[in-house]
């Protein structure tokens, strides 16, 4: 059996994902543990859809099977039912209440989805849903940017790395100006769950 | 405050670049390919570096810059993405003749999946061509321990030796043990030998003949330094290559043999010695059957299942759960892994043109002026026109004009009209222009400048002014060079004047013989960095007649309200295209600045 405890991290290029997971990857290091991740760069950016797993105590490869995961970060509501089956069926998800349509809805005159129904749908699975107004609370922290973290904040509860260790990630991972308004989004991000 | 551990959590290719500064690298060159970049990435990001590097116009030019070093005596790699060794290709063959004195570490990322690339060839076949080491690394620890390895392994048999890490070890990550930075006080210093280094053919038939004679010895040395290792657990074995022994550690029974191969050649004597303790053994590697083929030939009476018999799969990236499946098909052990869940269907989001792309507004202008046009292309962000209905094709890198040429020539009457990105025609793009021009071609190229080798990460080339090391050098002028190569129809435009683009391709429709155009704009990712900011663009919904035109430009500032109005969002960089674009008059300027 698996000893790792994976996550999936997903969104659109640009939005942050690879610095989450960082923030996780680094938290493990500080604790001793193993880690493994594995990244979308090149041109799967631009604006595209982007995962990052990462596994926790992870020693062997970095990727995450589907109908496997433990626990799924989504920075968007489409992208969190894009990437839903990769989660088990108990596993729980850490959306974002944000949606960026696709530009080739818009371009190619396709029904453009409505937030409630992506919302009823993802809850309608297995998987336990937990949404946050991550881009709200990030702006009370004082930086709408820091939306990322306020979701890992929301996360920390679900995983399996102590919160000292995720906030001094944090601080190695994001900008030193910026140091304290995401210790306050990854609090607050904490309080929201 | 925790206390700082000893472990980082890497990217591969940066413990590959953390791996050279401890080997004491002098010489680095490359050209940026995904997932091959962040080498150079890193090493020229680091201040004042003891070693010398370069961004180079193309890999054959990097390949020989940095093998010249390593004649010199000094530590050096190079790198570029699989396809890139194909463009260095004919300086690799020769060089396992000559030989290297200083380590010389080619590395050559391959991509299985063709997550960022236009096929899934495998380097691995290539330092068997040539007859050099290759080492194929597991993860990101193995990434850096194999690059120091690869130098010493290089000096040893005074070889190149193929670092070949594919795209889940470039772009993974793990907790990686680094050692200390060793600076490098070596000078290079060219020793003349002409047996050596000229190779005419009574030099080459010896150098041959030298050659042929190291690759037993390196086979042996690669099982002996524990490269090549075998756990034996039992009657049947798992042999896997690359990364694919993590996959198969993760999923392998305890009573199933592990063969573990990290480096080529396989000495063939072990190999078959290690076969022959087993009945059954499946070989699990990514892309061409390497390891497949060695076990075949060692025939001992095993059974050798792979992908030749249809275990595995000859194309993509492999898995936990497709190894796990492969194991139970071969009887070895259970895949417990759930067949994977239904996936919910979701509108695509494939990467596209940012907002403000210089390329969108080139491609619109050129299928409205050449309806009926052929349009090839070439790699860069620009493939992406693709979805624009302006690309036809691209194969590799300057294709676009060389293609376009093949095409006016094959299909007299047509309307060709390639595009090529400013660094991929410095690449290989100028050879085709060149020889169009000399072969009286007809066609229309548009040069899409934005001064920097955008898709890869924004990397410097000559058209940008500055070096890999952010040191000022001469800009080049595509225009005179374009001149120099016997054009005269060249025109340089703002692509953001959409009535002037349209004007200029209008003209150059008109024209016989090779007419370049010059896009001009900085990449707006660039831009952004710099600070440029633009006011955006609004729309004035009153005028808005959802005619729905500025929706197809394909912008991604551009979507539509509830009443179906369209609107323009944050991402809005100011370009204004959209403005000319919309006939009702209804977009313009007076948005927040960015």
């Amino acid at each position: 059996m698996k000893k790792s405890f994976d996550v999936l991290i997903v969104g659109i290029g640009g939005q942050g994902t690879i610095l989450a997971s960082n923030v996780l990857g680094d938290a493990c290091v500080i604790e001793g543990r193993h880690v493994r991740g594995a990244e979308t760069h090149g041109m799967s950016q631009r604006g595209g859809s982007v995962e990052t797993h990462i596994r926790i105590d992870g020693k062997f490869g970095p990727l995450i099977a589907p109908g496997t995961a433990d626990l799924l970060i989504a920075f968007d509501v489409l992208e969190a039912l894009r990437y839903r089956h990769f989660l088990k069926p108990d596993g729980t998800m850490v959306v974002s209440r944000e949606m960026v349509v696709p530009t080739s809805v818009f371009s190619a005159k396709q029904p453009v989805p409505k937030m409630e129904d992506v919302e009823a749908e993802l809850k309608s699975g297995t998987a336990k849903v937990i949404l946050v107004d991550a881009a709200e609370i990030a702006v009370q922290a004082g930086n709408p940017l820091a939306a990322n973290i306020v979701l890992l904040g929301a996360a920390s509860h679900k995983l399996p790395l102590a919160a000292e260790s995720l906030f001094e990630a944090v601080r190695r991972n994001v900008p030193p100006k910026t140091v304290s308004v995401n210790e306050t989004a990854f609090r607050l991000g904490k309080e929201a769950v | 405050m925790a206390e700082e551990t000893p472990k980082k959590y890497l990217l591969g290719n940066d413990a590959i670049a953390h791996a050279c500064l401890e080997a004491g690298v002098d010489f680095v060159s490359g050209y940026p390919g995904t997932p091959s970049s962040e080498v150079v990435d890193k090493l020229r990001a680091q201040q004042d570096p003891w070693y010398y590097v370069e961004w180079s116009v193309n890999e054959k030019v990097a390949f020989e810059n940095a093998l010249a070093a390593s004649w010199c005596g000094l530590r050096s790699i190079v790198t570029m993405k699989h396809v890139g060794l194909n463009v260095a290709a004919d300086p690799l063959m020769t060089s396992a003749y000559t030989g290297t004195k200083g380590g010389f570490v080619v590395l050559s990322a391959d991509d299985p999946f063709a997550h960022s690339s236009q096929n899934e060839q495998d380097s691995r076949m290539y330092a068997k061509f040539a007859q050099i080491p290759c080492l194929d690394p597991s993860s990101s620890q193995e990434a850096h321990d194999f690059a120091k390895t690869a130098f010493e392994l290089s000096e040893k048999f005074s070889l190149p030796v193929l670092l070949r890490p594919t795209t889940r070890i470039c772009h993974s990550k793990g907790d990686v043990l680094l050692g200390e930075s060793s600076p490098s006080t070596r000078k290079g210093v060219f020793v003349k030998d002409p047996k050596q280094y000229v190779v005419i053919p009574a030099h080459t038939r010896p150098l041959h003949v030298a050659l042929t004679k190291k690759q037993p010895e390196i086979a042996k040395y690669l099982v002996e330094s524990g490269l090549n290792s075998a756990k034996i657990r039992g009657t049947k074995a798992v042999i896997a290559g690359g990364i694919s022994n993590s996959f198969v550690e993760e999923v392998t029974p305890k009573d199933i043999s592990l063969i573990k191969i990290g480096a080529y050649p396989i000495d063939g004597k072990w190999l078959a010695d290690v076969l022959s303790k087993h009945t059954e053994v499946l070989v699990v590697e990514e892309l061409m059957p390497v390891i497949e083929e060695a076990a075949l030939q060692a025939q001992t009476s095993t059974i050798i299942h792979g992908k030749l018999d249809g275990y595995l799969p000859h194309e993509g990236e492999f898995s936990p759960a497709l190894v796990a499946s492969a194991i139970e098909k071969a009887g070895f052990g259970k895949n417990t892994y759930p067949a994977s869940p239904e996936q919910a269907i979701v509108a695509v989001r494939p990467p596209i043109l940012c907002a403000g792309c210089l390329h969108r507004s080139v491609f619109y202008a050129m299928r409205k002026v050449f309806k009926d046009g052929i349009f090839p292309s070439d790699i860069g962000c620009y493939t992406l026109g693709l979805q624009l209905g302006a690309v036809d094709t691209t194969i590799c890198m300057g294709a676009s004009i060389t293609i376009g040429s093949g095409i006016s020539h094959a299909c007299p009457g047509t309307d060709v009209v390639s595009t090529i990105g400013d660094s991929t025609f410095l690449h290989t793009g100028i050879n085709g222009l060149i020889n169009a021009v000399y072969n009286n071609t007809n066609q229309t190229i548009i040069i899409l400048d934005n001064r920097i080798t955008a898709m890869t990460g924004h990397q410097p080339n000559p058209n940008t002014g500055i070096t890999a090391t952010g040191e000022p050098s001469p800009k080049i002028s595509l225009e005179e060079l374009v001149r120099a190569c016997g054009v005269s129809f060249v025109e340089t435009v703002d692509p953001y004047d959409l009535t002037y683009l349209l004007v200029t391709l209008r003209e150059a429709k008109k024209h016989p013989g090779v007419k370049v155009i010059i896009a001009k704009q900085p990449c707006v990712i660039m831009n952004k960095r710099l600070g440029i900011k633009r006011n955006r663009f609004i729309v004035d919904t009153e005028k808005c007649t959802q005619c729905g035109a500025c929706l197809k430009y394909g912008c991604p500032a551009i979507e539509t309200d509830e009443t179906g109005a369209s609107k323009i969002t944050a991402l809005c960089t100011g370009c204004g295209v959209c403005a000319d674009i919309c006939p009702a008059g209804a977009i313009h300027r007076g948005g927040a600045r960015q």
